[in-house]
């Protein structure tokens, strides 16, 4: 079992004490206040929770903190640089991707994942990608389309 | 059959509204100075009071205040949960006062700042709230004009205010808004003459505006009541029965004051724990060794439609014609049954609550749809006077109806009282599906006769716990007998988006397309035949034209399905393009289009996100979403087993939005739910000849 004593947020290395098996949900939200990234079901089913490790999207409500004390994580507060937001940040705003925006962070995580690995995605490497985050208020035609014009493709609904 | 939306016993809880006096001493601590506007809603005074120092009127709806640095505050207890009310309430007071949607700000749903209101659904805040700020806002103007006016020793009507400043006739002088409400101490409640903008001359309302804070969501700043905090908080986590309708038995001698870090609080039914962090609350939760008392057996899934029948009620709807002339003059009868099962809301955000007691006050932050009726029950739970309670509702993830109640509320406050400590209590999935509440399950048996040339003659249609919303026809039919019958429900369960709409335009929808196959006449056809309302028909036109509804003939694989209908002030038609898996019987949506007609649209961008966001929450009550329940378990009660419209499941959706700039606007968060099933439904009969009566819609599958 044993402790994670240090882990690197954001670019930022940073101190908690906590048991190796709690969820880096759980870490970011409740010791680190990063309270961006979402509860949503607490079995990786929804996507609510996504953010980046070492660049790859993963669901932080089922990784143990203990296997990521070593890596770089990013969450949804670590994307705006020096006032300016992500692009895909942008592109959310503009295709008004959301209602309750509830899960907008972990769609976006999920979102820059794609987008890094693959510049340009189809309409269909989108949705195969995305449909594990799920969007109750139903905006899924907006995110695709918000992600869409994030990669300098037109947007479905703009 | 009137305009107005029927009264939905499934919309209010049990407990009454009560409008506690408004408290002088609150208003004069909250404004010092400036302007106020007060928005009254029943009786319409129209008096003008120097000083803050006299009576409020006892039933303000809202208020509008300038404050004397300039800014404009919006005061209103209804609550944003992801419909964008913060915005198109902001873009109706900015268009009525000449400033930029930018300098408005709206405090909501917080019992000690904002008026009473009962609640924030069915959708009555675009056609009730938004008209009554507009008012206060276009009596403020003229306020602020008259005042600049005599500052200047100008007559009022040289004086405009053009973006957020104020003018003399040819432009020589300004000020601020600022300038003029500094050093004023004034309230006026409006009166019900004031004219407001008409909406051909409308520049900001009516117009495509981005949410108004979406900056706070795309960066994760923004603060849902699950991510704050108080200083010494501690986590809250209630111990559930195995089962449903348990009661605790008293707990043995010794109690369960022995787990490590954590208080135990027990009081009558409710047993729960507080710790410092909230792993150690849900371990302790689950180890604390209580003892229930459970009912036993409990109806299940199997036996539910016969349940509802054999406890319903007599309905009482009154009769239109006579059915039974009706039925003499018919060509042909049809008779048929339709069920919808239970669904959950499944908001994102499960119920949050965070309590903190100071000095014999008690706040409570979390995400309710009524924030006044969670301060009832908060009063009534913990025996306090509600004065001396405040709830506060920050920006909510999402309710759909879900969140009229305050249990989170009231377990938090509990456990707060307890421990002398604010106490955050977020339920688990789990406990959202188990322990809140679901839209009611229904039967529905329908009768109808129909002549050869396709008018139906004789409507009779029997709802059995779903509920009477959207229950009467836009149809012109004669001869009705249209019956709601209360019953009693083996699960808790309350208002849902369109609540029982869903489920009565789904029987409707589908049954009309029978009777247009037994009569042989198009489904479009058929319709129009037995439709004089032109909204009804104009939505209907629009929607099959833009479909190409003529031009496409169906297949055995692949289907077209029509259903239209009116509720709560919008109308609506809907096209489905559907096509099946032959193997697995598995439905896939192809297309759908929609046609909506809400009045004059007021901002046409979160219009067409909330009829696309509506038809995809309606493919999962369409296609799979069902609580399975047995003998007082939820046995579907986490996203692995109640499945949720995903990316793949939506087609692409073409929404056609009907604007009637003369006709006022309506709420659109609920009404365009209704189309989706039967149009799915219909489509499936055209291409597989099977009808599939029941929802979901998963009779095809092996």
């Amino acid at each position: 079992m044993g402790n994670v004593t240090a882990l690197t947020v954001n670019g930022k290395k940073l101190t908690v004490n906590v048991d190796s098996q709690t969820s880096l949900l759980s870490v970011l939200r409740n010791d680190l206040d990063l309270t961006g990234t979402k509860y949503g079901c607490g079995e990786a089913q929804c996507g609510a929770c996504t953010v980046l490790v070492d660049g790859q999207q993963t669901r932080s409500c089922v990784t143990p903190v203990g296997r990521v004390a070593n890596k770089k994580i990013t969450t949804i507060e670590g994307l705006e640089k020096d006032g300016q937001l992500h692009p895909v940040q942008e592109a959310f705003l503009k295709a008004d991707a959301m209602q309750c925006g509830y899960c907008t962070p972990g769609m976006i995580m999920s979102s820059v994942a794609l987008l890094t690995k693959n510049a340009r995605p189809t309409r269909e490497e989108i949705v195969r990608h995305m449909d594990r985050n799920v969007c109750r208020c139903g905006t899924y035609l907006r995110i695709v389309a918000a992600i869409q014009m994030a990669s300098g493709q037109k947007g479905g609904t703009e | 059959m009137n305009d107005l939306p029927e009264v939905e016993r499934y919309e209010l809880t049990e407990d009454p509204f009560y409008n506690f006096k408004f408290d002088r001493r609150q208003f004069l601590r909250v404004f010092s100075t400036g302007i106020v506007l007060m928005v009254p809603m029943n009786h319409l005074l129209a008096q003008e009071e120097q000083g803050f120092e006299r009576e409020a009127p006892q039933d303000v709806g809202a208020w509008i205040h300038v404050d004397q640095d300039g800014s404009i505050l919006v005061y209103t207890g209804k609550v944003e949960f992801g419909q964008n009310i913060r915005t198109s309430l902001a873009q109706a007071v900015a268009e009525e006062l000449h400033v930029p949607v930018s300098t408005v700000r709206l405090v909501m749903g917080d019992t000690d700042l904002t008026p009473f209101d009962m609640g924030t659904f069915g959708s009555r805040t675009t056609p009730t709230m938004a008209p009554q700020l507009r008012k206060a806002a276009a009596a403020a103007r003229e306020m602020l004009i008259a005042l600049a006016a005599q500052q200047w020793q100008v007559a009022p009507d040289t004086v405009r205010i053009v973006d957020a400043r104020f003018v003399n006739h040819d432009q020589s002088k300004s000020m601020t808004l600022a300038d003029v409400a500094k050093g004023q101490k004034l309230v006026k409640t409006i009166s019900p003459d004031v004219k407001t903008t008409p909406v051909d001359q409308w520049t900001l309302a009516g117009k495509s505006i981005p949410k108004v804070d979406g900056r706070d969501f795309v960066t994760g700043r923004h603060k849902y009541t699950s991510d704050m905090r108080r200083e010494g908080m501690l986590y809250g986590a209630v111990v559930r029965p195995p089962k449903l309708n348990a009661t605790l038995e008293p707990r043995n001698p010794g109690g369960f004051i022995n787990i490590p870090a954590t208080h135990v609080v027990e009081d009558g039914d409710f047993l729960g724990v507080a710790s410092s962090d909230p792993q150690t609350a849900a371990a302790a939760a689950k180890s604390v060794p209580a003892r229930w008392k459970t009912t036993e057996p409990q109806p299940d899934n199997a036996a539910l439609f016969d349940y509802f029948r054999k406890n319903a009620r007599e309905g009482r709807g009154r009769p239109v014609g006579s059915v039974a002339d009706g039925f003499k003059t018919a060509d042909k009868t049809l008779e048929q049954t339709y069920t919808v099962a239970y669904i959950a809301h499944a908001p994102l955000e499960p119920r949050a609550a965070i309590a903190e007691w100071s000095n014999d006050k008690l706040t409570v932050w979390t995400g309710t749809q009524r924030p006044f009726g969670v301060k009832n029950e908060l009063a009534e739970a913990l025996h306090i006077p509600a004065n001396r309670i405040r709830v506060i509702v920050p920006d909510t993830g999402s309710g759909y109806g879900g969140k009229h109640s305050g249990e989170c509320a009231v377990e938090a406050a509990r456990l707060a009282m307890a421990t002398k400590k604010p106490v955050k209590v977020v339920w688990t999935r789990e406990e959202e599906f188990t322990w809140a509440y679901f839209r009611p399950a229904g039967v529905i048996d329908v009768k109808t006769g129909v002549k050869n040339d396709g008018k139906i003659t004789a409507w009779e249609f029997h709802n059995y716990n779903s509920g009477s919303s959207g229950i009467q026809v836009k149809y012109d039919f004669p001869n009705q007998n249209i019956q709601f019958h209360d019953t009693k429900s083996p699960l808790r369960q309350g208002s849902y988006r369109g609540l029982a709409a869903t489920a009565n335009h789904f029987a409707r929808e589908v049954h009309i397309d029978e009777l247009a196959a037994l009569v042989k006449m198009d489904p479009v056809e058929f319709r129009l035949k037995n439709i004089k309302d032109e909204r009804l028909r104009a939505v209907l036109e629009s929607a099959v034209t833009r479909f190409n509804w003529q031009r496409k003939p169906a297949s055995a694989t692949r289907g077209f399905g029509v259903a239209c209908g009116f509720e709560k002030g919008g109308y609506i038609a809907t096209c489905a393009e559907v096509s099946i898996e032959p193997r697995t019987g598995k439905v896939k949506l192809e297309r759908i289009v929609e046609a909506f007609e809400c009045g004059a649209i007021v901002n046409p961008l979160h219009l067409e996100n909330q009829v696309e966001g509506a038809i995809v929450q309606a493919i999962g009550g369409a296609l799979f979403e069902s609580i399975q329940f047995a003998n007082g378990s939820i046995l579907n009660p986490r996203f692995k087993n109640y499945r949720l419209p995903r990316f793949s499941d939506v087609p692409p959706i073409d929404v056609v939005l009907v604007n009637r700039k003369d006709l006022p606007s309506a709420g659109a968060g609920e009404t365009p739910i209704v189309g989706l099933a039967p149009a799915v439904s219909n489509a499936i009969f055209a291409a597989t000849g099977k009808r599939l009566r029941s929802l979901p819609l998963t009779g095809l599958q092996n």
